[in-house]
């Protein structure tokens, strides 16, 4: 390693930073203001010689292609949802506080159970659409539509942002007892067509027709999005998860659409399944999978039963992404409404979120610190909620994770 | 363009099976070859751009040489100032006498549309080995190659305030690759101009002019003795400046008399429009007027894929561990790349960081006269941004 020490220009480039430059000592404070905390950065991989990791980092407020506001923190809208929602998003409000992370959050309240109360779509798509990031509770969809409209409030916001891949990411979290261990696979669905298209009609009377729409534009986008994340996690197998035994043409579709994709990813293993038997699989074996790509329901569905694997709706956490943005919500999309205002919903799912929405701005140190203070608090096991077999509160738990901040 | 063409595939409807199964078979037909040797009809591919939540994937190939140690600072930088921008790195091995590795780095541009490379080394002299950088460049087809010249005040050289900038046609000409002996002792080098190529590049050249506020193109050519071939290039180069561009002033120039002008009076120049083996004398020269191979980048376009790259195609395999090597080439080659992604506020604030180190601090590698390791000079540029 090459030393810097005497080294001229790291020399001024520290006077620069100390109070010893009078003159430039407000516009250096301003500036460290603006920074809003120091940021380390992972080390380059060639170049130990370059202090990249010992400087502050430029990074939270110049995302060029994130929205900020006059002080330098990043804006990132968020709706609390329905359900335990609002509480859990309180925690992760509470946490970014204590940590001091640059970010403001731009609140709006959006429900379909409540639609009196509800911002309009067009102005939290517009919200999102500005600050490219977004974290969101669940919404509720009713079982029946008192409009007689058959697209949910959820399904609306994903078309009108065109939020078409959902990202889960299912780990096993320390200390959670499941009966399986270390399981950690992705699974990624396509989420704006499929059986979610909102098409059904009744052409005589007792008989209705539903469809799903799978189309080669959007299953290559899915296909390939899932191959690049493959790539990005550096994974090493994607699975794709059809029904094509029955629905020969739809599922035909999807499935050699990610074929054809693969093609492109020599160095990363294909291989399709069933979705049935990959539900049993799921249950029986879970840690064969790595990348698991999949159509609209069947992604739903797996989802679900992958969660419930490392411990249910409260630990999971996911996001789904445009080509612009990128909202990150809980996994499983329960409200949990037998809960509300009892204080016992776990907030690791949303924490987790917020984890890995930092991440996607560059504010890995903050990411990594939420981490490991989660895993911390998991790991003492001292505190922990209902679901988890404890006797905690959300406060207790998220108490406990801003007590471990380091 | 590609809107165009893909336009013009949804108006042929039997086309579009066509169109769609050359998406769907991506290993048995390269772009190049959909290009040149499918004649009929220009076939597209369709992938979709690697770009979610706001961040974009970009192919780094790192290269022989110097590649690996500058690739590194420009990971740093691009760390540093937080550009939402996720590197997949691919080493080509060069020792290796198969096209594996190139084949997949050409792959993985394909799909992420956007590369960022340094020099690949072809050490192998067997004739079936094509060189790699061509072989890239023509299964991407990326037919024009693009070096903008522009002097640093902070670098001393002959002359002052160059400004030019060379457009090259990159995928035919000389470096067409057919070459053979017919009878023992004689040997033809084909050279290819295909009017559909200087037809594109042409195109190229002058609305690049045009939208980037330049006066004149020059075509440079050597008509007078190859009077078919660069005769092609140079009539179709009249043709689009007259029909489609008279807004623009237009002149030619033999390749001889063009380096002799540019070593003499560089500053007639604007825009250079010239075929591929001109193309690389010239940018060499230019790249030597202003103060060698360590400071220009080039940037490589086709209708889907650009690569971006340092602007003389150098390994410097010889400096490659000494800590000199001049990483400005590089760190201005991801500045390009910043700004076609559409990055427009992080490649400003590298290139003002950049300008800074060069004019005003004049921090400099011992290859433009400076005194400074390559360390030093990154950390001076780290240093600079965001305060200037």
């Amino acid at each position: 390693m090459h030393t810097l020490v005497g080294n001229p220009v790291q020399a001024t480039a520290t006077t620069t930073l100390t109070t010893k430059d009078v003159p430039r000592r407000s516009l250096a404070m301003s500036r460290r203001n603006r920074l809003g905390g120091s940021q380390h950065i992972g080390k380059g991989l060639h170049t130990t010689s370059v202090k990249a990791d010992k400087n502050v980092c430029f990074a939270p407020l110049s995302i060029s292609t994130l929205e900020k506001n006059k002080e330098g923190r990043i804006k990132c809208t968020l709706i609390p949802g329905d359900g335990v929602g609002p509480e859990l998003v309180y925690s992760v409000q509470e946490v970014f506080k204590a940590a001091g992370i640059p970010v403001e959050f731009e609140s709006y309240f959006f429900s379909e159970v409540n639609p009196t109360l509800s911002a309009p779509l067009e102005d939290v798509v517009g919200s999102i659409a500005r600050n490219k990031i977004c974290i969101k509770g669940i919404l509720a969809t009713p079982d029946f539509s008192h409009t007689g409209e058959l697209q949910t409030l959820n399904m609306k916001l994903r078309n009108a942002l065109d939020l078409y891949a959902n990202v889960v990411h299912v780990k096993s979290l320390p200390n959670v007892k499941c009966r399986h261990h270390d399981v950690d696979c992705i699974i990624i669905r396509e989420q704006t067509e499929g059986e979610y298209s909102a098409l059904e009609h009744e052409s005589v009377p007792g008989v209705v027709e539903c469809l799903k729409i799978i189309t080669a534009a959007k299953s290559e986008r899915i296909a390939k999005f899932a191959f690049d994340y493959a790539v990005k996690m550096r994974r090493k197998k994607v699975t794709a998860v059809h029904k094509a035994n029955i629905m020969k043409l739809g599922d035909g579709l999807f499935l050699r659409s990610c074929e054809e994709m693969a093609k492109l990813y020599p160095r990363i293993q294909f291989e399709k399944m069933i979705v049935d038997n990959c539900t049993m699989q799921m249950v029986s074996n879970p840690n064969q999978f790595d990348v698991m790509v999949t159509p609209n329901l069947y992604g739903n569905i797996v989802d679900n039963l992958a969660s419930g694997l490392v411990g249910g709706a409260g630990v999971v956490a996911g996001a789904s992404y445009s080509a612009d943005c990128a909202v990150f919500e809980q996994g499983a999309r329960h409200i949990f409404s037998g809960a509300v205002g009892k204080n016992i919903a776990n907030p690791t799912a949303m924490l987790l979120c917020s984890a890995n929405l930092l991440a996607h701005v560059n504010l890995h140190s903050y990411s990594k610190m939420i981490k490991n203070a989660i895993n911390k608090v998991l790991k003492d096991g001292k505190v922990r909620t209902k679901d988890l077999g404890g006797q905690s509160t959300t406060k207790d738990f998220t108490y406990a994770v801003i007590h471990c901040l380091t | 363009m590609a809107v165009r063409l893909l336009s013009k595939i949804r108006l042929v409807p039997e086309l579009r099976g066509a169109a769609y199964s050359s998406a769907a078979a991506p290993a048995q037909l390269s772009d190049f070859d959909l290009q040149h040797k499918t004649p009929v009809i220009r076939k597209q591919k369709i992938i979709p751009v690697a770009q979610y939540g706001g961040r974009h994937a970009v192919t780094m190939l790192p290269g022989g040489g110097i590649g690996p140690e500058v690739m590194g600072y420009v990971r740093d930088i691009i760390k540093y100032i937080g550009a939402p921008i996720d590197f997949e790195v691919v080493d080509i091995d060069p020792t290796v006498d198969n096209d594996e590795d190139v084949q997949y780095a050409i792959t993985t541009i394909k799909r992420n549309g956007v590369g960022i490379k340094g020099n690949i080394e072809t050490k192998s002299e067997a004739a079936y080995v094509t060189s790699r950088n061509v072989a890239l460049r023509n299964e991407l087809d990326m037919y024009a190659y693009v070096l903008n010249c522009k002097s640093f005040p902070g670098v001393t050289t002959r002359h002052k305030d160059i400004d030019v900038v060379i457009i090259r046609q990159n995928t035919e000409g000389e470096y067409a690759m057919l070459e053979h002996e017919s009878v023992y002792g004689v040997i033809e080098s084909m050279k290819v101009v295909t009017a559909t190529n200087s037809e594109r590049v042409c195109r190229f050249a002058f609305e690049f002019a045009k939208r980037n506020g330049r006066k004149k193109v020059t075509t440079v050519h050597k008509a007078n003795i190859m009077k078919l071939s660069d005769g092609l290039f140079l009539e179709t180069s009249r043709r689009i400046a007259r029909d489609e561009y008279p807004e623009i002033e237009h002149n030619d120039m033999i390749i001889d008399n063009c380096c002799m002008q540019l070593v003499a009076k560089p500053h007639q120049f604007d825009v250079m429009l010239m075929t591929n083996l001109y193309g690389s004398i010239v940018s060499n020269v230019v790249c030597g007027l202003l103060g060698g191979a360590g400071l220009l980048s080039g940037r490589n376009y086709g209708d889907h894929y650009a690569v971006f790259e340092p602007g003389t195609r150098n390994t410097g395999t010889a400096i490659a561990g000494k800590n000199i090597a001049n990483p400005i080439a590089m760190i201005n080659a991801s500045v390009d790349m910043l700004e076609h992604l559409g990055h427009h506020y992080h490649a400003d604030l590298i290139r003002r960081a950049l300008n800074k180190t060069i004019n005003v601090d004049k921090v400099l590698t011992p290859d433009v006269g400076g005194t400074a390791s390559s360390t030093e000079v990154v950390n001076n540029i780290m240093g600079n941004i965001g305060r200037c």
